[in-house]
């Protein structure tokens, strides 16, 4: 799982970085959309990883975290995966403004000299 | 006057620590309600919301600095959970000096807003108070994710703000902007996971804590974690080279709007400050003073490269935009020296400098507007303006007097207008550049004479000479660059009609600049506020102990709280 977990951590980062650094705005609002997806696994890795397990403490099972999922991340995660929701409406928006203003969807809003 | 105040102001704490968040955030609540129309009713509101914020972030000040020399921290919980599980808002002098700075410049900003920019679009005076909401919660705040969502506040707010007024300039520096900021917030929450990950906490006082007794190999996580967190930061705090955001995004906003973002990169240095000297500064181990060097060579080349761009720059606010991240260098070269009495000069230099490039940003404002209406001219680095020395020999403009010796433009009235712009300008030089009298002086004086002053030449550190050279060489750079822009601006321009002002746009003006002649005259008190301030951070055991031992509050109706025990 450890594997499978950092694999996809780092093909979406890595996926996302290119799309950032690419001149079209709708490939850099996918890019930061798949960063925001690599960071979000990655401060789930930063909690106990685990298979089954429930975040919930449950009448009867010792409290800690040999019996328990971190709690923790999963409220990090959630707030991050809500924030970044809203800052890439956002950035949507101001993405078909420069579209409409500029005629183009190159990130400086001009194509570059051939 | 300010002991007075401390009686009345000990009942109200420490539920006071929690009103600079409270108070804007209720106030853009209601002003989202009113009517986009009813600008009267929005502006009253936004006055009164900032000013009372600003009012409680003084009493603050005055009740953290009346509790004598020791470091205090008012804490505040405000889920009244117990301290590491629950958030915790804390304020220390930084903190209250910070809110209080804050304040001035909103406040400035707002009036100026007020008489012609809050026109330029809709929801302006909601979207100014929750920006006002986020930096002051990024200033209270005592826990690292809370801190994130704070900066995310402010930033969303910042991205709405900087598209006032419309335009393609705005929206296509809106974009990069954001873009910036996205990926710079990705980083951040990846340094705030791994620390998650090492500390198993998030409380800054109890990751401190927690630091204090890592085990050597996970050390390596640590640097790493903090270094994500650094680039995040720096980038905020707009330091090279991660810079390239911060002069379009600025020269394009409106000028109540770039007066605010002036504070927003504080924020970034604000945050460096705490979570360094938290963090890594005080361990006298291997952890200590982590990144140092990189602070200093990365302050140094801000300065460096600002400076230079501020020489091929001619348009005001470009200068205000490069001025603002000179300040930034300044502040984190000189952090990163890691001297506590600098750190209180740089402190002071921080208030100085906020308040001086808020005016400049207002100021021109005004200059462009004026210059826009007597030429018809367009603004863009102000190519239309005819140059009034013929370079090829032909005779010179009529009204443009070349000869020292010939009198005739004695006696010619200045208009009241000008000559106001013309001081204000006058004394944003001299704080910018670092000339006494103003508080720009005293700032300067008392970083340098710190940092190459207080031991013997060859004990200085290499780092400590560069800052020095680097420091003296950008007042140089600024007061050149500046002088030149005045003459520009306010003394060759002959024959234009005089350009005319609100007093409501004035005023803001006047009262920051008031201000930072009374922080001038008051410097003795200033300095020994602000070097306070620095001790309490790099000696940051008060601050630790103060959250660590507060205590959440009783329930009224149960003895013991039922979520702190342990289910069976």
């Amino acid at each position: 799982m450890e594997l499978v977990l950092s694999l996809s951590i780092g093909v979406l980062g890595a996926c996302g970085v290119w799309l950032v650094l690419r001149a079209r705005t709708f490939q850099v609002i996918m890019g930061l959309s798949l960063l925001g997806y690599a960071v979000n696994l990655f401060m789930f890795s930063m909690g106990s990883l685990s298979i089954g397990q429930e975040p919930i403490v449950k009448p009867g099972v010792p409290p800690d975290l040999a019996h328990y999922t971190d709690p923790m991340v999963q409220a990090l995660v959630l707030t991050a995966i809500v924030i970044g929701f809203a800052t890439t409406a956002l950035f949507l928006v101001v993405l078909l403004a420069l579209r409409g203003l500029s005629d183009s969807d190159h990130v400086d809003g001009k194509e570059d000299a051939p | 006057m300010s002991e007075a105040l401390v009686p009345l102001i000990a009942p109200l704490m420490p539920h006071l620590v929690v009103a600079p968040v409270l108070v804007p955030l209720v106030a853009a609540a209601l002003l989202l309600l009113i009517g986009q129309e009813r600008r009267e009713v929005l502006v009253a509101g936004s006055l009164v919301a900032t000013f009372a914020t600003l009012a409680v972030a003084v009493l603050l000040l005055v009740w953290v600095d009346a509790q004598g020399a020791t470091p205090v921290v008012a804490v505040y919980l405000p889920a009244n959970w117990d301290v590491p599980f629950g958030i915790v808002l804390a304020t220390d002098r930084l903190s209250a000096m910070m809110l209080v700075v804050t304040g001035l410049v909103a406040m400035g900003a707002l009036v100026f807003a007020a008489a012609r920019w809050q026109r330029a679009g809709v929801y302006f005076h909601p979207l100014f108070q929750i920006g006002l909401m986020g930096i002051n919660g990024a200033y209270l705040t005592a826990d690292l994710f809370n801190l994130f969502v704070f900066v995310e506040v402010m930033l969303t707010a910042s991205y709405a703000l900087l598209l006032h007024g419309s335009g393609r300039a705005r929206v296509q520096a809106g974009l990069h902007y954001i873009a910036v900021n996205l990926v710079a917030s990705a980083l951040f929450l990846l340094g705030v996971a791994m620390i998650y990950g090492i500390a198993g906490t998030l409380g800054m006082a109890d990751v401190a804590q927690k630091l204090a007794a890592l085990p050597p190999h996970d050390r390596g996580l640590l640097y790493a974690g903090a270094a994500l967190l650094g680039i995040a930061l720096l980038a905020k705090a707009a330091i090279w080279p991660l810079n390239f955001w911060l002069v379009p995004a600025y020269v394009s906003a409106a000028a109540p709007v770039a007066a605010l973002f002036v504070l927003l990169t504080k924020v970034g240095f604000y945050a460096i400050l705490r979570l360094w000297t938290l963090f890594l500064a005080p361990q006298g181990d291997a952890t200590a003073r982590f990144g140092a060097d990189v602070l200093v060579i990365g302050g140094l080349a801000t300065i460096v490269v600002a400076s230079l761009a501020m020489v091929v720059s001619r348009n005001v606010r470009r200068l205000a935009a490069l001025a603002t991240m000179v300040s930034s260098g300044t502040l984190v070269a000189v952090l990163g020296l890691g001297d506590a009495v600098a750190v209180g000069g740089a402190l002071y230099y921080l208030v100085a400098s906020s308040l001086a490039v808020a005016v400049v940003f207002l100021l021109a404002d005004l200059v462009e507007r004026s210059r826009e209406k007597g030429t018809g001219a367009t603004l863009d680095e102000g190519l239309a303006e005819p140059m009034p020395f013929a370079a090829d020999g032909r005779p010179p403009a009529p009204g443009v007097n070349l000869d020292d010796e010939e009198a005739a433009l004695i006696g010619q009235p200045v208009p009241v207008a000008l000559a106001f712009l013309g001081a204000s300008f006058l004394a944003c030089v001299a704080l910018l550049a670092g000339l006494p009298p103003l508080a720009g002086f005293v700032a300067k004086f008392a970083m340098l004479d710190t940092i190459i002053g207080s031991a013997a030449p060859a004990q200085v550190p290499l780092l400590g000479w560069a800052v020095a050279v680097v420091l003296v060489g950008s007042s140089f750079v600024a007061l050149g660059v500046l002088a030149r822009t005045g003459i520009r601006y306010f003394w060759a321009p002959q024959g234009r009609p005089p350009p005319r002002l609100a007093v409501i746009e004035c005023l803001p003006i006047a009262a920051l600049l008031a201000i930072l002649l009374a922080m001038t005259l008051a410097a003795g008190p200033a300095l020994r506020y602000t070097t306070a301030a620095a001790e309490g951070l790099f000696d940051a055991s008060a601050y630790v102990q103060a959250i660590a031992g507060t205590r959440p509050v009783p329930s009224p109706t149960h003895g013991t709280r039922g979520r702190q025990e342990a289910p069976r």
